[in-house]
């Protein structure tokens, strides 16, 4: 293991509940492989690594806070959410299957050493603040970051 | 005709779905010293093409794979 370690790295863009486990999923597999792996969360993305907390504030921000407000566990299904009712289905179906939950496989990517940053510009557009992301959330980063990051990597995705 | 393998560790991955199977197999294969062997026992179909595919993108060997009933059995060897 001493050859450099093949990278990943992964823009979530999606705050929906089954992009960010597919997200998480394949952060985990590659980290398992002994992949570094980073994860870069923009716009509705970073709900990901919010703490439930409100946001925003300005009138617009706290309104964006307000309608898009609470952390992981408020992402609901890309398809048949149907306000909240898909999401608590999905919910069910998973854990009756044994599948984790959201917040198992966010756990489970940052256990393996996942790096999850937030993107600065979308911070600042939804008013987002640092102390509102998760402690194990990286600092902010711009496109740059990605960019130098992306380079060096052998897979690159965008969810 | 079958030789006995001996493992170094047992790993119950019984009821564990994508990609917790494979996760476990990779926190757990530093513990058995290089050389060692791991018999892991998953029951997730999908574990059939990703322990395999964890191996040998890890350097590592999948020595033999048994099905009993439900049970998928792998013998998962370190090699570095």
């Amino acid at each position: 293991m001493e050859d450099k370690k093949k990278k990943l790295s992964m823009v979530v863009l999606s705050g929906d509940m089954d992009k960010l486990i597919a997200a998480f999923s394949i952060a985990s597999g590659a980290a398992a492989i002994n992949m570094d792996v980073t994860m870069f969360f923009t716009f509705w993305g970073l709900r990901a690594i919010k703490k439930p907390v409100k946001t925003g504030k300005g009138f617009f921000g706290r309104m964006v806070g307000l309608m898009y407000g609470g952390d992981i566990r408020k992402a609901g299904p890309s398809k048949f959410n149907f306000y909240g009712l898909g999401r608590w289905m999905f919910n069910k179906m998973m854990a009756s299957k044994g599948v984790m939950s959201i917040v198992e496989s966010r756990n489970l990517a940052l256990e393996l050493g996942v790096r999850m940053y937030p993107c600065q510009m979308s911070m600042d557009v939804m008013e987002i603040d640092k102390k509102d992301f998760i402690d194990e959330a990286e600092d902010s980063v711009g496109v740059g970051f990605f960019i130098s990051e992306a380079l060096e990597s052998q897979i690159t995705l965008f969810i | 005709m079958t030789e006995e393998i001996k493992a170094d560790m047992e790993l119950d991955l019984k009821g564990l779905l994508c990609p917790l199977p494979m996760v476990r197999v990779s926190q757990n294969i530093t513990k058995v010293p290089v050389g060692g062997i791991i018999k892991a026992v998953a029951t997730d179909p999908g574990s059939l093409a990703d322990i395999p595919s964890w191996a040998k993108s890890t350097g590592n060997e999948v020595l033999k794979t048994e099905k009993v009933e439900k049970d998928l059995i792998f013998y998962i060897k370190r090699l570095k």
